[in-house]
């Protein structure tokens, strides 16, 4: 170690296909600047995998500050690493000691075929909100925002499910990849507000409907989901989602 | 329209089911317990053995039991069929899993537990509840005070129920809390209040169905 920088051992899982049996391969990261995020650590494996000829590490990342949920990677057996409420581009280098060995892998869910490394296709959770994760309005003018009346409460808590930036962390930590953290917040969001009621009923059926025929497993209320959440959804959103599922069975 | 169906299939569903029949086991834990109780009244077991011919000569008794059963089975196969499908919605593991992290380790072996329940429940079947319906189908008059002594004599039947009692302690620890999530009773008043609720209750029902092999083997009542 020089200057402060850290020399890591990445174990990292390579994968050509969805269909390809995959495994782990070890690279040496030296020099990490402990101010780097995780992506960037990333970045500079891969330019030297570059630079060697080889096949750089697949990964997926877009906005790079916690808000696109693109980033998606299990790390040292956890969803975007060791820290909670933040995203893999926002994890910080230092949250590692020198010489630390590091696994990293990509979700594994049946409904997130890997694509490549450590990226999969989560077009599952798209599927999910074209099912029902949408309201109708109005065509026209533009009414004036305030027109309509909302509870503060139930403003704030559309707010605190609305968070939800669909990474997939839930899934990748839950012990059944179940899907329900994501689609209960979604289902929460929309059915808190007045624009939601239309298609209130039919939502919550038609996205659970999906999510099961996507091949997302089953929640057993470990809380894992919760606690591994970048964005602190809470699975109160789930029981919300039953409640609704409930209702708009019976009705 | 009514979508009743929806209500008891997909995996919400599933989990209504799961829950349902959870919380209808823990009543029946409620009446369990209560009559095992009876033994410390340290009467020689009279009010227990007179709760125990209550319990299997009345016939309302005997209809619920049916229920109770069914309720079992339905637990069970339910539990079956979603843990299947847990397993395809996962089919390669991690290599590195941090479940400890983020959750109980008994709200991850669900299964495990309720697995081990199974099969001391069949033992327990086979000690006190044939004796009882075979006395009943031959009208004899069974004393189950007396053979819960005789089951309760052997040092290792002792340990065995003391593990299945441990095995259900943990279940319900999970279980408690987890079947008034599923059905939605989540509130940010009345869920602490709920989990307080459910590990209160799984304490006092493990260490009273404890309590009753560990006094009967040492021969604390008489
Ligand atoms: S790259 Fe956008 S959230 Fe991480």
């Amino acid at each position: 170690m020089s200057n402060g920088t850290m020399n890591l051992t990445l174990k990292v899982w390579r994968q050509n296909n969805a269909t390809e049996r995959g495994r782990f391969e070890t690279y040496n990261a030296q020099n990490i600047s402990p101010d780097m995020s995780f992506l960037e650590m990333i970045d500079v494996v891969n330019e030297h995998l570059i630079q060697e000829g080889k096949d750089p590490i697949a990964f997926d990342h877009d906005c790079r500050e916690g808000i696109c949920g693109m980033c998606s990677m299990y790390i040292n057996g956890r969803p975007h690493g060791p820290k909670q409420g933040v995203t893999t581009c926002q994890l910080h280098m230092r949250s590692f000691k020198n010489g630390d060995t590091i696994v990293v892998e990509p979700w594994r869910s049946a409904a997130f075929p890997v694509i490549k490394d450590l990226a999969v296709n989560r077009s599952s959770f798209d599927r999910i909100m074209s099912a029902g994760g949408f309201i109708s309005v109005n065509t026209g003018n533009a009414k004036d925002a305030n027109t309509i009346l909302i509870p503060k409460d139930d403003a704030d808590l559309a707010f605190d499910a609305a968070a939800c930036i669909g990474c997939g962390a839930c899934v990748a930590a839950c012990k059944n990849a179940s899907a329900m953290l994501f689609v209960s917040a979604k289902v929460s969001q929309l059915a808190l507000l007045p624009q939601g009621q239309v298609e209130r009923q039919a939502r919550v059926l038609n996205m659970v409907k999906q999510m099961d025929a996507e091949g997302f497993g089953n929640c057993t209320n470990t809380g894992a989901c919760e606690a591994e959440c970048p964005k602190g959804i809470s699975i109160e959103n789930i029981a919300r989602m039953n409640r609704e599922y409930l209702k708009a069975s019976m009705d | 329209m009514a979508q009743y169906k929806s209500l008891f299939s997909g995996s919400v569903g599933q989990k209504f089911t799961m829950g349902l029949t959870g919380l209808f086991l823990i009543l029946f834990l409620i009446v369990h317990v209560s009559l095992n109780s009876l033994i410390f009244l340290n009467d020689g077991g009279a009010s227990f053995n007179a709760g125990a011919h209550f319990m299997s000569h009345n016939p309302l008794i005997r209809v619920l039991e049916i229920g109770l059963f069914a309720g079992l089975i339905i637990h069970i196969v339910q539990a079956l069929r979603l843990t299947l499908k847990n397993k395809k919605a996962r089919p390669l593991d991690y290599a590195v899993n941090g479940g400890k992290f983020n959750s109980t380790w008994y709200s991850r072996s669900m299964g495990i537990l309720g697995s081990l329940l199974l099969l001391f429940l069949i033992i327990h079947l086979a000690n006190f509840w044939l004796p009882t319906k075979q006395a009943l189908i031959k009208n004899t008059e069974h004393n189950t005070y007396t053979n819960l002594k005789q089951v309760f004599e052997k040092g290792y039947i002792v340990a065995l129920y003391l593990l299945g009692v441990a095995s259900l302690f943990y279940h319900l620890l999970h279980g408690f809390q987890s079947a008034f999530q599923t059905l939605g009773l989540n509130h940010k008043r009345y869920t602490p209040l709920i989990r307080k609720a459910g590990f209160g209750f799984s304490v006092l029902v493990c260490a009273l169905f404890a309590a009753m092999p560990i006094a009967l083997h040492f021969n604390i009542l008489d």
